[in-house]
Order: structure tokens, then C-alpha cells, then sequence
């Protein structure tokens, strides 16, 4: 197995996809923070976007966001689907005039001759119930694949956002499948002598028999409404909105779990979402209120 | 064409394909508008547009308004010199510039003031951010922040140019000037503004792909059109993928292909049936290695892996055995889950004569829902179902009854093909409006979350074409929304005349086609000479019972009709009433339309107010039983004269 940093012409490792991105954006000013560490749906619901969007502060970020969606798993069977796929995620607020072509710079950043290429901004609206939040945007399709999300943040926890941040979230596994030119995600090559399949197989397989078959309902039941309980308490106390958003994101995992378990029937489905959203709203209320004031006093 | 061109091109960031053509033309017209009221001349000559761009040519602009007069009015000539120099002052004028007018009220001091035309550039400078601003968009944003101004997306570039000259204005920070952008990847030489020449090229070159290949490409205006729209340089390649792929439904290669990848469908031009390719439309001019084909393909292979994988993990699990599941699928909140809908459904069914098969389909029919297969491709409910049921082993009635059970999904599409489809899908569509109206979930204006209009078309649709005899026995708001849509139906779809739906709605709905039967009878007798004057009559009549407030429809004595018009009415009412009952409509109305010289003689001679009250009883209810008996099939008096 080689141990240069490339597999060859034009096909970067996993890593090298990565770490070519981080740098882009750092140079374009980006934070580069690290994944948040407790389990999420999307990049967007890390509190590095869903907490700093709000507010009149500018902000920079790009993170890579490991995102566990337990409906989606497939035993490690399929070789598009994913229990847990990684995003990176780039916030600019407010957006550049240029935005979008520093978008495309990044992709001739990771190798790709666009000029050989087809490109394609397709209409697509972002919007999560749960959190309140919506966007104006595109799916960017590069030769009819989806590779990347682009959104135009209007709302987030139901405020109108001060400035318009753009968010950018490229999915790494589909494009580096593209990079590489392999078939399936298990046969990534994250780096010189690993693949994806040896680096997440196990992951994949395991989380979906647990998700699917083993998780316990009445155990998660408990664990939603005692971080549903805590989350309201901090709330109250009106001082401490990370920690009340580390409840909410506990409650929407488990929501999500309960869901691919089967376990949430008709009647309860729309209320268990609008619980969440409560908790969503709460947090981004008090964190946008301390944000405006900091704005004056500053 | 004298006067000036003037030139607009608005830069935008990608605007969603199917808003474009209705922006272009509202564009078009408020800015025609424009030109008419400030009276600069001028017309708007061409417009075009891509996804990042509304482009406007007009020609024939003044540079400036024609100069004009204003007259001001001022004191009465009687009101003295002091009067006289303060208007002067007013108006900045010398007193001998001012004139006088003799009016109704004597004389009266007035300055005609000269006002110099504006410059047409100043005006254009003022109209434009007002009307590119308002063009009327489904969905908008803002992007310079929170009050900052709403468009479709963000606007980057502004061209306008007046003759040569920049016509200077600005939104959101960006100020119009005479530089454009080109494409993104093509450069300036990488647009074709109109939407005709790129829709030709791609017409063109998907010919040059597949000659002498014996394929051909199944037409699809929506597709073409979204793809003219979604490019500012389209050229189309051919991609193919593996034969293997083959083997699964057409309809969800195609759907694949259609709706998720924007790809036209091939077909083998001698058999039709489905070829392994694909063209897909890139926007830009050219794959010269291959790169952009080769990751088409490999999209489509992935999306086929994906539904070939659906398919087999669905089958581990039968469409009967996954009724339970429909418990946690929602129908509507309100309303209950899938599991709820299909009992009602099926007990529909077999209330509305169903058979075995029928109700075997009823049962199964939303049982896709819980599939892979549907939920990655939502467009394929119904139609999976039906496969997943044939690969079962269901009789082949109930796979097809499934399959089929949404349509008709829109005006253009038909009915299902078979009776069990057409219960099914009758029974399903049924229930929705009953229970949506039930819970209070009706449309409103042009909101229609649940589509029961599209519903209430099917319904009507299949029971009219499908020739289902179910007697019409809706109550409250369903009924009256339901009428709503039966009117709309036979005027604008079936194009029948409003006064003669009308008069067939009049005589009330035992089921539609009965009421379908009667109004292409009443349509087919309306141009004969005796019809129309008839119909005046019996609106005659039907005003003079009003007006004698008359309800009794007890039998006529005819030992009380005077001899003549009166009688010979009497008799002809008898034979045309023996005539007249068939339920055959056409020979009945005509019969019904010889009973004219009789009235016309009955209305020359007789007086039905007659002075003797028992006398004129009897003639109203001789004219009452007249219009009663004789309104069954419709009801005349609603038949407006064609031509008078």
C-alpha cells in the first residue's frame, strides 16, 4: 500500500479531503472547530450553527459533523445509505457577495477540474420542523450527484436572523466516493492502508441492530423525559442556554430512536416533535436575547 | 425605429426554473406600463432569461418627456390689485404673464406655466428598483440582512443602459452600470438568453445522439422545459447503464431517471421498450473525456443499486403483513392513521358493490406506504403497491385495482382501467373528502393542503366516464363543494354551456351519469327551432305561479277548461306526457319541445287571471302540472336565450 498522501492523480484520501477543505475555508477566515460532541441529525444542529446564526455577531466556522440519522441505517448492507455519515459544515454570516464562488473555489480546492465538469444549482428549501428553522436554497449537483447542501438561513428557533449567514454542507462520503471513483462508501479510502469499511463497518452494523431491533422503548421513553424535564429546569433558569440545548439535542436523538424503533404511533408523533421544537425555541430565545444585549453594550 | 434602445439585464443567483417564465412576463409588463405612464414612447421589443438572468430590450425611448403646460388658477378679477400681486408672487410670475379666464363665476386671474418634459434616464432611474423589486415571487428572501429587501434570491449584477448611457439606480448595494457576467464556467460567450434557442439546441443535439442508433426519446414538455430553464448553455449527452438493470419496473427506472435526475428516458424505437440509456442535459459545452458521463452514470447506477436493493428488502415482507404497520402512518392528524382509512375504505367498497377482488385491493392498497421503495420514491405510491402485489401472487384484479387506485391524478390522466380499480379508487378518494370536510379541513381559496378539489375531479370523473350509477347522497358543505366541482366539471371540461348545466343541476342529482345523460340531451335539443321559445314559456310560467304564490299540484278538472287553446293544451299535455316517458332524454325533450304551439296559443288566448277564482285554479294547475312533469330532465326557466 502506498504511503504518499495520494492514491494517484486527482484521488485524494478521505482525510486529505478533509483536511483540504478545513484549510480552504481557514484561509477564508473560518473558525475550525472541532465535531460537537454529543449525537446530532445534521451539522446544522450543532450549537456552532444553530446558536451562532442568531444574533447581530459576525461569525465564521467550518467543522466536520459525524450525523447519526438511525432511520437511515442499513446493517452496513447498502453502499449509499448510512446509520451515521460525516458533513462539513461551513457557516459564513453574514454571506459574501461572492459566496458561491468561493464555494466553487473549494471544490477546485479538492481537485476538482470544473471546467470538466457539469455544475448545476438546483432549487431546494432547508427546513427543520423540530428546530424551528428555515432556509432558501440549492442542492449544488456536480455531474447529477448532490453534493453539497446551500442554504440561505431566514429563520432559525422561529427568529428572523439579523444577518443572512450562507451555510455550506458538503457530504463527504458521496463526494469523496466521487473523487475516488469507487462504487460504495465501504470501499473509501480514508487513508494509506484503511477503508471506510474497516474504519465504520462496525459502526454501521451494530447501530442499526440496535436501533432497529434492540433499543429498549420504555427505557427511552424515561431517558427522553427526564432531558425533556432538565432542559425546561435550565430553561427557567433563563442564564444557561448551552447546557438546555445539550437536553434539547438528547431529546431529538431520542425522539429520532424511538422513531426508527417504531415507537412513536400517530397520535403522538406531531406532539413529541412539537416538544422538542419547545425546548429548540426556548434556547435560541434566551440565547438570542443575550446576544442582542451584548450587541448594544459593546 | 427612431428614439433610443434601452437595455436591462438583472444578475441574480440561480432562480428555481419554474418561476422564471411568469417573472419574465410580469417583468414585461410593469415595465411596458412604465413607459406608457411616463410617456417616454417606446416599447418593449424582446426579453429573455436564464437561471441567473432577466434580460429586457426595448426600443424606440425619447430621451426626455414632451414638454407640457400647467395652467394655475387664481383670484377673481373683482378681488383688487392686492389679490392680483399675490398670486403673481405665488406662482413666481410677473403680473404681465398672467392672463384671464371668464368662467360660470365671472373672471378670473390664471398663469399657464410651462413644465419642462424630464429626462427619461431620471424617470427609469426612479421606476426601476420599485418594479424589479416587485416582481411577484412564489417565495422570497433577504440576504442583505433582517430589513433588508426580498427577492427570489440575491441579486449580484445590474445592467441598464439608456442608449450608451448608464441608467443609474441601485438595490441592495449593487449599482446598475453596463458590465454583465457570463456563465460560470463559459464565460460571456457561454449564454444563450433565449429560452427558444437553448430549447432548440437541446432538441437538435438529442436528435444527433441517437441517429442511427434505432432509439428514440419519449417526449416530455415538463422535462424539456425545466432543463431549458435550469441552464444557461445546455448540451445533452447520451449515458447508458447495464443491462441488468432491466429487470426491475419500468416505472421506477423511469422515475429514477425523471424525477431524480432530470434524465430523458430512452426508448428502442421499434419495440418501445425501455433502452439502457439515458440523456442527461449539462450546462456547459462540452464532456470531452467523458468525466461528465461517466458520473452521470455512475449517480444512476448507485440510485439503481438503491432500488433494486428496496425491492428485495420489501419483499421479505408482504403487503398483508404490513397492514399492521399502517397504525403508525398518519393519514392526517386529525383524521387518524392508514390502518383507519383502509377499514373505512373497505367497508366503502363493499357498501358501493365491490367484489371480492375490489375489496382484497382496498385492503392492501396503502400497505406500500410502509416500503423502502415508496419512501425513497414517494411518486411510486399505488403503482409499487401494484407490483409488490402481482410479485405476491394477488389476483391479477387487485394488483391492477392497486395500481391504479390514484388516478386520475390530474385532468390529462384517466381513470383506472378496470371496476375494482374504479371502486377502490372511488371508495379512497371519497373518504378522504368526507372525513377531511368532517373535521373541518375544506379548501379555501387557493389553499388546498389536502388536493380534495383534485379528489372531488376523480371522483366525479370516474363515476361520470366510469358510468357508475351511485345516487348522489352527500349532505351540508361536502354536497354544496361537491356541486361546485360537478359544475366546474361539465362546463370547463366537458364545455357544456352554463345555463344548461344550470337547468339540469335545477332538477336536482339522482347520480351523474344520469346527469351527464340529460345534459347532452338538453345540449342536442337546445338549437332546435321550438326549444329555446318553449324555455321562455315555461320561465313564463314558472313566474306567474310565483307571482300567484301557487303550489297546489292536485289534478286539473277538466270539465272546467274552456274549449279551444285551453283545452287543446290540456290534451297536448296528455300526449306529450305518454311521449315523454322514456328514460331515453333525447326523444323525451323533443317531445316535450312539440308541446310549443300549444303554449304559444294558451298564452295568445287565454287569460289566466281569470275573474272566476275556480277558473283560474284550474289553469294554474294545468300550468303547474305542466312545468312540473315537464322539468324533470331540466329545469328551463335557467335557459338563457342564445340569441335575442
Amino acid at each position: 500500500m502506498s504511503t504518499s498522501s495520494s492514491l494517484g492523480k486527482g484521488k485524494p484520501y478521505f482525510q486529505d479531503t478533509v483536511a483540504r477543505l478545513k484549510s480552504y475555508w481557514a484561509e477564508r477566515g473560518c473558525i475550525i472547530q472541532e465535531p460537537y460532541d454529543l449525537e446530532v441529525g445534521a451539522g446544522t444542529m450543532a450549537p456552532e450553527t444553530f446558536l451562532r446564526v442568531l444574533g447581530p455577531k459576525e461569525y465564521r466556522v467550518a467543522y466536520v459533523q459525524p450525523s447519526r440519522r438511525p432511520a437511515d441505517g442499513r446493517y452496513g448492507e447498502n453502499p449509499n445509505r448510512l446509520y451515521k455519515h460525516q458533513q462539513l459544515q461551513v457557516i459564513l454570516k453574514p454571506s459574501p457577495a461572492d459566496v458561491i464562488d468561493q464555494y466553487l473555489g473549494s471544490l477546485k480546492a479538492i481537485g476538482i477540474d470544473l471546467a470538466k465538469h457539469d455544475i448545476k444549482f438546483e432549487e431546494d428549501n432547508w427546513e427543520s420542523p423540530t428546530l424551528g428553522a428555515w432556509g432558501i436554497g440549492w442542492q449544488v449537483m456536480l455531474d447529477g450527484m448532490e453534493i453539497t447542501q446551500f442554504t440561505y438561513f431566514q429563520q432559525c428557533g422561529g427568529i428572523d436572523l439579523d444577518l443572512v449567514p450562507a451555510e455550506l454542507t458538503y457530504g463527504l462520503e458521496r463526494l469523496v466516493k466521487f473523487l475516488q471513483n469507487v462504487e460504495s462508501v465501504y470501499d473509501i479510502e480514508w487513508a494509506p492502508g484503511f477503508t471506510y469499511r474497516q474504519v465504520r463497518f462496525a459502526d454501521e452494523l451494530q447501530f442499526s441492530v440496535y436501533n432497529f431491533e434492540m433499543a429498549d422503548v420504555p427505557t427511552l421513553w424515561k431517558l427522553f423525559e427526564l432531558h425533556e424535564a432538565e432542559g425546561h429546569r435550565l430553561l427557567k433558569l433563563g442564564s444557561l442556554p448551552l447546557p438546555a440545548y445539550d437536553e434539547t439535542l438528547k431529546c431529538s436523538h431520542l425522539f429520532n430512536l424511538l422513531d426508527s424503533r417504531g415507537a412513536i404511533s400517530v397520535t403522538e408523533r406531531v406532539g413529541v416533535i412539537g416538544r422538542v421544537r419547545k425546548l429548540a425555541v426556548g434556547v435560541a430565545q434566551i440565547w438570542n436575547e443575550r446576544e442582542q444585549a451584548e450587541a448594544v453594550t459593546a | 425605429m427612431s428614439g433610443l434602445p434601452f437595455y436591462l439585464e438583472i444578475g441574480s443567483e440561480e432562480i428555481p426554473d419554474w418561476m422564471i417564465v411568469p417573472a419574465l412576463n410580469h417583468l414585461q409588463d410593469s415595465f411596458q406600463s412604465c413607459l406608457d405612464g411616463s410617456q417616454v414612447g417606446g416599447r418593449v421589443t424582446r426579453v429573455g432569461a436564464t437561471p441567473r438572468r432577466l434580460v429586457l430590450q426595448a426600443e424606440g425611448l425619447r430621451e426626455s418627456q414632451e414638454d407640457s403646460t400647467e395652467v394655475v388658477m387664481g383670484p377673481p378679477k373683482s378681488a383688487g390689485e392686492g389679490a392680483l400681486r399675490g398670486f403673481a408672487k405665488k406662482t413666481g410670475a410677473t403680473v404681465d404673464q398672467l392672463q384671464t379666464e371668464t368662467t360660470a363665476k365671472g373672471e378670473y386671474w390664471k398663469f399657464t406655466r410651462a413644465v419642462p418634459g424630464r429626462n427619461t434616464a431620471d424617470l427609469l432611474s426612479e421606476a426601476l428598483p420599485g418594479l424589479i423589486l416587485g416582481i411577484p415571487w412564489p417565495k422570497t428572501m433577504y440576504w442583505t440582512g433582517k430589513n433588508g429587501p426580498r427577492w427570489i434570491r440575491p441579486i449580484r449584477w445590474l445592467v441598464a443602459l439608456l442608449g450608451d448611457d448608464v441608467v443609474p439606480f441601485e438595490i441592495a448595494g449593487v449599482r446598475s452600470g453596463r458590465e454583465s457576467q457570463g456563465h460560470r464556467m463559459l464565460g460571456v460567450k457561454g449564454v444563450i438568453v433565449s429560452a427558444d434557442e437553448r430549447r432548440a439546441k437541446i432538441e437538435r443535439e438529442i436528435d444527433g445522439l441517437i441517429a442511427g442508433k434505432d432509439l428514440r426519446v419519449k417526449p416530455d414538455p415538463d422535462l424539456l422545459h425545466t432543463l431549458v430553464y435550469i441552464t444557461e448553455f445546455p448540451t445533452p449527452i447520451l449515458g447508458s447503464f447495464e443491462e441488468q438493470y432491466l429487470k426491475l419496473p419500468r416505472e421506477v427506472l423511469t422515475t429514477v431517471m425523471r424525477h431524480h435526475q432530470k434524465y430523458f428516458s430512452v426508448e428502442n424505437a421499434a419495440t418501445g421498450e425501455l433502452a439502457p440509456h439515458f440523456i442527461a442535459v449539462m450546462n456547459t459545452d462540452a464532456d470531452p473525456d467523458g468525466l461528465v458521463r461517466q458520473g452521470n452514470e455512475g449517480v444512476l447506477r448507485g440510485r439503481f443499486n438503491d432500488a433494486r436493493f428496496f425491492w428485495e428488502v420489501d419483499q421479505k415482507k408482504t403487503l398483508a403483513d404490513r397492514l399492521p404497520d399502517l397504525a403508525h402512518v398518519t393519514f392526517q392528524a386529525k383524521v387518524g392513521s392508514y390502518l383507519e382509512k383502509t377499514h373505512r375504505v373497505v367497508a366503502l367498497v363493499k357498501e358501493l358493490g365491490g367484489n371480492e377482488h375490489a375489496q382484497r385491493a382496498a385492503l392492501l392498497a396503502k400497505c406500500d406506504l410502509t416500503t423502502d421503495m415508496v419512501k425513497e420514491f414517494t411518486d411510486l405510491q399505488g403503482i409499487v403497491g401494484g407490483l409488490y402485489a402481482k410479485e405476491q401472487g394477488e389476483p391479477k384484479p387487485v394488483s391492477r385495482a392497486i395500481y391504479e387506485h390514484y388516478k386520475p391524478l390530474s385532468m390529462e390522466d384517466s381513470i383506472p382501467s378496470t371496476p375494482e380499480g374504479r371502486i377502490l379508487a372511488l371508495a379512497d378518494k371519497l373518504d378522504t373528502l368526507r372525513e377531511c370536510f368532517r373535521v373541518g379541513l375544506m379548501p379555501s381559496g387557493s389553499r388546498d393542503p389536502f388536493a380534495l378539489r383534485r379528489a372531488a375531479q376523480g371522483v366525479i370523473r370516474i363515476l361520470v366516464e366510469g358510468n357508475i350509477e351511485l345516487p348522489f347522497a352527500e349532505t351540508g358543505e361536502l354536497r354544496e363543494f361537491l356541486i361546485d366541482r360537478i359544475r366546474y366539471y361539465f362546463r370547463e371540461v366537458r364545455g357544456f354551456r352554463y345555463d344548461e348545466v344550470n337547468a339540469v343541476l335545477a332538477s336536482g342529482i339522482r347520480d351523474l351519469p344520469d346527469v351527464a345523460a340529460r345534459l347532452e340531451a338538453l345540449h342536442q335539443v337546445r338549437p332546435t327551432a321550438d326549444f329555446e321559445p318553449l324555455a321562455a314559456s315555461f320561465k313564463r310560467i314558472a313566474n306567474i305561479l310565483k307571482q300567484a304564490n301557487f303550489s297546489n299540484g292536485g289534478p286539473v278538472d277538466a270539465s272546467l277548461l274552456e274549449p279551444g287553446p285551453e283545452h287543446d293544451l290540456f290534451k297536448d299535455f296528455d300526449r306529450v306526457r305518454q311521449n315523454a316517458k322514456t328514460s331515453d332524454y333525447l326523444p323525451a325533450l323533443e317531445a316535450i319541445a312539440t308541446l310549443r304551439p300549444a303554449v304559444d296559443r294558451f298564452f295568445d288566448k287565454v287569460l289566466v287571471n281569470a275573474p272566476d277564482d275556480r277558473i283560474r285554479r284550474n289553469r294554474l294547475t294545468l300550468l303547474s302540472n305542466l312545468l312540473t312533469e315537464f322539468s324533470a330532465i331540466a329545469d328551463f326557466s335557467e335557459i338563457v336565450p342564445s340569441s335575442t
